[in-house]
């Protein structure tokens, strides 16, 4: 093979960046990856476990880490990319260190952030006790535990889809696809553990588009009772009780309906990280109306940047589960190497 | 089966619960969109609804009217218009940025306008 001496810069070490970097250091690639956190593994290492199967999230975490454990694909950690530009036939990356590396191509895989909560005030995140995110419930699930903030047992407990995506108010028009079926898997999760906890989805459309979502969704009511009503949650309080109290519309019975909680689950959106847009700023990739990395063309193109040298994997283009985030990954690998090839 | 037989047994005509999309009026839907076009972007996620201190008290129910305007269905419009307050916590709230107190004063304006025979 011709090209194999090509060294690739992987700029983040999330899912996307892991399986690519892995893929083509298994091609004999030299290839350098390039993490802001201390280790490699992005979001997934906060999950407890995975929809639609709930396998434990090790499983994956631990075929990543296998994956990237080759002598050709060194890993720098505490280090974001900050620049890059054309250098001769290749290009150079400029490191948050500011340090440098001379590479072939780069792809990005920079990820997305998390919605912070705290913008949808009327949630009362951050002011209310017992206002918790998706993220915070896994880490819950993690310690074996799913308590209110006293310590005492939630009698019922509320998941608030669609906080921070399909809303103009925080300027995210976006679906962000996959909060639906972790709220199901969530609820489902929550009912195993706490038994006589009763669980509700709150909803505007069940978007269960992946395999195996809507049998999940299924499996939610017939073997574990989660009750689901839609309505967006318009606001939520603290009443004498120390009990959050919810407004929503019960669309389906045409009637407003108000509701005690005692733990309000919210179910926080993509957005792209911050990083990845410093980076997109400092290079000249261009982004979306919706702020993720706009692709060449989203159908047939959509790893492609439209600058020479600089592909995209992962969520930093659109929110993605993990499986189209591995599928998206080698398709970049993919269209990297057709690229060196090509030169 | 004779007539006053038929009778006991309450065979009368009611009044059709069908929405007949093909003869309803659409002109008001039509005069709220020119109004107030964001008026198109309701998903009708209730959000409005949960919010509206006229909805805790009354039948009032803003998602409720958008699709009834929608589907060309004016009769209940009537009587629900008079019960908004226009005080606007439902703009607040709307996720898809409608300006839903200008459909509401809109729609009031349609009805009196069809009323005056002038829409």
């Amino acid at each position: 093979m011709k090209t194999t001496s090509a060294h690739i810069v992987v700029a983040g070490g999330g899912v996307a960046g892991m399986e690519a970097a892995g893929t083509l250091a298994e091609m004999g690639y030299r290839v350098t990856m390039i993490e802001k956190d201390d280790e490699p593994g992005g979001h997934l290492l906060q999950w407890h476990a995975l929809f639609p199967d709930r396998r434990p999230a090790d499983e994956v975490r631990n075929y990543l880490r296998k994956h990237i454990e080759q002598r050709n694909l060194s890993i720098i950690t505490g280090t974001t990319v900050e620049k890059i530009r054309h250098h001769g036939s290749g290009v150079l990356v400029s490191l948050s260190g500011g340090t440098e590396e001379k590479a072939d191509a780069v792809i990005v895989a920079t990820g997305f952030d998390l919605f912070d909560a705290r913008r949808k005030e009327e949630y009362g995140y951050g002011i209310y006790d017992n206002v918790i995110t998706s993220a915070e419930l896994e880490g819950m699930f993690n310690r074996g535990r799913v308590a209110k903030a006293d310590g005492s047992v939630p009698a019922r407990i509320g998941l608030i889809h669609c906080v921070g995506s399909r809303d103009e108010k925080v300027n995210n028009n976006h679906c962000s696809k996959v909060c639906c079926v972790t709220a199901v898997k969530q609820a489902i999760e929550i009912r195993k553990m706490l038994p006589s906890c009763e669980v509700f989805c709150f909803y505007m459309d069940m978007r269960m588009y992946g395999p195996y979502y809507e049998e999940l969704y299924r499996e939610s009511q017939e073997f574990h009772n989660v009750n689901f009503i839609r309505g967006k949650v318009s606001e939520a309080s603290v009443n004498i009780n120390n009990r959050l109290v919810i407004k929503v519309e019960d669309t389906l019975a045409g009637r407003p309906l108000k509701m005690e909680l005692d733990i309000m689950v919210l179910m926080v959106g993509m957005e792209m990280a911050g990083a990845g847009m410093k980076l997109a700023e400092s290079s000249g990739m261009k982004r979306g109306i919706n702020r993720f990395l706009e692709t060449a063309d989203h159908h047939y193109g959509n790893n492609l940047s439209g600058i020479k040298g600089i592909f995209y994997a992962g969520t930093c283009t659109a929110p993605m589960n993990i499986t189209d985030t591995i599928s998206h990954a080698r398709a970049a690998v993919a269209e990297t190497v057709r690229y060196l090839n090509s030169r | 089966m004779s007539i006053a037989q038929s009778n006991k047994f309450g065979f009368t005509i009611n009044r059709s619960r069908l929405i007949d999309y093909d003869s309803s009026d659409r002109k008001v839907r039509e005069f709220i969109t020119l109004k107030e076009p964001s008026f198109r972007l309701c998903f009708a996620c209730g959000g409005c609804t949960a919010t509206c201190t006229a909805g805790q008290h009354t039948s009032f129910n803003l998602r409720r009217m958008n699709t009834y305007i929608r589907r060309g269905e004016i009769e209940p419009l009537r009587e629900e218009v008079k019960r908004c307050m226009l005080c606007g916590k439902c703009l607040l709230v709307c996720p898809r940025g409608v300006n839903t107190r200008n459909v509401v004063a809109a729609a009031a304006d349609a009805i009196g306008k069809l009323e005056r025979n002038e829409l």
